[in-house]
């Protein structure tokens, strides 16, 4: 079990030289510089060029790639910000916990969301417990999240006034952002604990258990839902991936200070260093949260348990 | 559709009498079980209503209508001469909605095609051959994914220029591993069976074995997924406009509209009510499809 942890936190390493690279490629075949995003379209070629050797941006693509991976490693260092001077990491850490803090609230909000309502409507299946919620949820599907915060913006913040529009200083100020990015994926974790539920219900184990007398509850609750949710779990998990993209929209949206507001602003000026440090925290928190799910997973599966723990290849 | 193209390679081989009459009972079977769904019908018809009125989006609004300015019908709201009303540049908001879905749904469904080529070459080879290049094409892909979509996405399309091309590009990028993923797990179940097997005893080579075994049988899974996928990009590419990122400003684009709709929403909800609702009933009718095929392709997936 610890040697497949190790081993999966070790894959990390190769992770950030990967995201490292994918993102310096990406932003040094492209068109464009900092400096003539700084300076504007008017600023000389030759102040231009200056600043850009000034910044270090006109160095060998691959010189520049091992040079940021090996201040980072060595020194701790994730170099300054073109664009503000500041050291990145002073910069983007504390965005980062923001954003985090409300991607992982996101997640937990979806769940909470999600989940209850598939496995009633699984068990109500074909009468109208089911129909309307499941109804209900395929519209949601189908609704982009940034809609849903105009909406919210429309009715509680404009019209009936309950809510601040923007700022991310009380509690109050975050209800319509979690709202916004758990709300999408809780559909869709409806949609699949429902399905998930419905095969589970259907296996030979429960009409087993069924058959043996147990009651009703019992059956659902012990027997359909534990092997129900496995998959479930995976699905939050992979779930981060459409909330991150929510917490983007929702942080431009109500003007929270987070990780993706800064990285969609900067990207414009080609601030290289803070979109590499963004990305690659982001991709971090990513590859340990499918970790934590795997071992979520193996917590809850005798089976899978077994198959680490006798050192069987994962 | 799998089963479809192997009955037809039958034909080749055996009578043609017999086979074309399979053939046909094969897409009717289909057909049957798609028409038994009245959801999936019911999608059916919208987005053929859909499609329909944009592909007519010339003929019903000219272009000039969506890109007009009036400041004498800033906002006005929804009326006979401008059904959806005008919007903050007192532009016709039915005719933006008709034009930007040209630009979405084209996008949606180009986009999904190629990322559903580029993933399935990837997931078959990845699949197929597996040991080491199976290993090579997995790492690089948990790499791949662990950039989230939205920033690669947003890199791309920032550091290429926002325009048609480049969207699809970024889009094609973000959504093909999806498809790795797929049809890698569907060709390593595929090509354990035994008719795979036959046909590599029988002397076929890798290239055809792949083309005319492995495909054809994966195909219903594959088209599933094509399917639901346009919805998710419609989604996706309405907020990439919607930030800033998709088609620039002028052009109609329903993202684009539901942006410039927020800084009326105060006096003017009907700039966001159509652009939001011509998203919404795309992508319901995407899904209603999706499902419907998935019940009708292969009753097994319907779990």
């Amino acid at each position: 079990m610890y040697r497949y942890v190790i081993k999966r936190l070790l894959f990390l390493i190769p992770t950030i030289f990967g995201v490292a690279f994918i993102i310096f490629l990406v932003m040094n075949i492209t068109p464009g510089d900092p400096a003539r995003a700084l300076l504007g379209l008017s600023a000389p070629q030759a102040d231009v060029d200056a600043l850009n050797h000034e910044l270090g941006y006109d160095l060998p693509f691959m010189q520049k790639y091992f040079n940021y991976l090996k201040n980072m490693i060595i020194h701790q260092d994730f170099g300054k910000s073109y664009y503000t001077k500041q050291s990145v990491f002073d910069e983007v850490w504390p965005r980062y916990i923001v954003t985090i803090k409300l991607a992982l609230v996101g997640v937990l909000l979806s769940s909470l969301i999600g989940i209850p309502p598939g496995i009633y409507t699984a068990v109500k299946q074909y009468s109208l417990w089911d129909t309307i919620p499941s109804v209900i949820a395929f519209f949601i599907a189908a609704i982009p999240a940034f809609v849903f915060g105009l909406l919210m913006l429309f009715i509680f913040s404009l019209k009936l006034n309950w809510l601040p529009s923007f700022g991310a200083t009380t509690i109050y100020h975050f209800i319509m952002p979690t709202l916004t990015i758990a709300i999408p994926p809780a559909a869709q974790v409806m949609r699949f604990t429902k399905s998930s539920m419905l095969e589970a219900i259907r296996q030979d184990y429960v009409r087993t258990a069924r058959a043996k007398g147990a009651s009703e509850r019992t059956v659902i609750w012990k027997h359909a839902l534990l092997n129900a949710l496995l998959p479930v779990i995976t699905q939050v998990g992979l779930s981060l991936g459409v909330l991150i993209c929510g917490a983007v929209v929702a942080e431009k949206m109500f003007s929270i200070p987070g990780i993706g507001s800064l990285i969609v602003d900067r990207i414009l000026f080609k601030d290289e260093p803070i979109i590499l440090a963004g990305t690659i925290l982001i991709s971090i928190c990513f590859t340990i949260v499918m970790l934590v799910v795997d071992m979520t997973y193996a917590f809850i599966d005798p089976r899978i348990r077994a198959k680490y723990t006798t050192g069987g290849k994962e | 559709m799998g089963r479809e193209e192997t009955s037809l390679r039958m034909e080749k081989t055996t009578g043609i009498e017999k086979i074309t009459f399979k053939r046909q009972s094969q897409a009717k079977e289909i057909w049957r079980r798609f028409k038994k769904s009245k959801g999936a019908v019911f999608g059916l018809g919208m987005l053929t209503i859909i499609l329909a009125v944009i592909l007519l989006a010339d003929v019903i609004a000219p272009y000039s209508l969506a890109t007009r300015q009036n400041m004498s019908l800033k906002l006005a709201p929804p009326s006979w001469g401008h059904i959806f009303g005008c919007d903050g540049y007192g532009r016709d908001i039915f005719a933006r909605v008709l034009h930007g879905g040209r630009t979405s749904l084209s996008i949606a469904v180009i986009a999904t095609m190629t990322s559903c080529l580029l993933g399935s070459i990837l997931g078959a080879v990845a699949g197929y051959f597996g040991k080491v290049i199976d290993s090579v094409i997995c790492r690089a892909l948990d790499i791949f994914m662990s950039v989230p979509d939205i920033l690669f996405t947003m890199a791309v399309v920032v550091a290429l220029g926002a325009n048609f091309i480049n969207l699809l590009v970024a889009l094609t990028l973000a959504y093909f591993t999806n498809y790795v993923r797929l049809v890698r797990s569907q060709v390593l179940n595929l090509s354990e069976l035994e008719y795979v097997e036959a046909a590599r005893a029988g002397g076929a080579s890798s290239a055809r074995i792949i083309a005319t075994h492995i495909i054809p049988n994966a195909m219903g899974v594959i088209i599933v997924n094509t399917t639901l996928n346009v919805a998710k990009i419609i989604l996706y590419e309405s907020t990439l406009s919607f930030l800033g990122l998709g088609m620039p400003p002028p052009a109609p684009e329903w993202g684009l509209m539901l942006a410039e709709a927020r800084a009326f929403l105060r006096t003017s909800p009907h700039l966001l009510l159509f652009p939001a609702a011509a998203i919404v009933m795309s992508a319901c009718s995407v899904n209603l499809i999706g499902d419907g095929l998935r019940d009708a392709l292969d009753p097994h997936l319907k779990s």
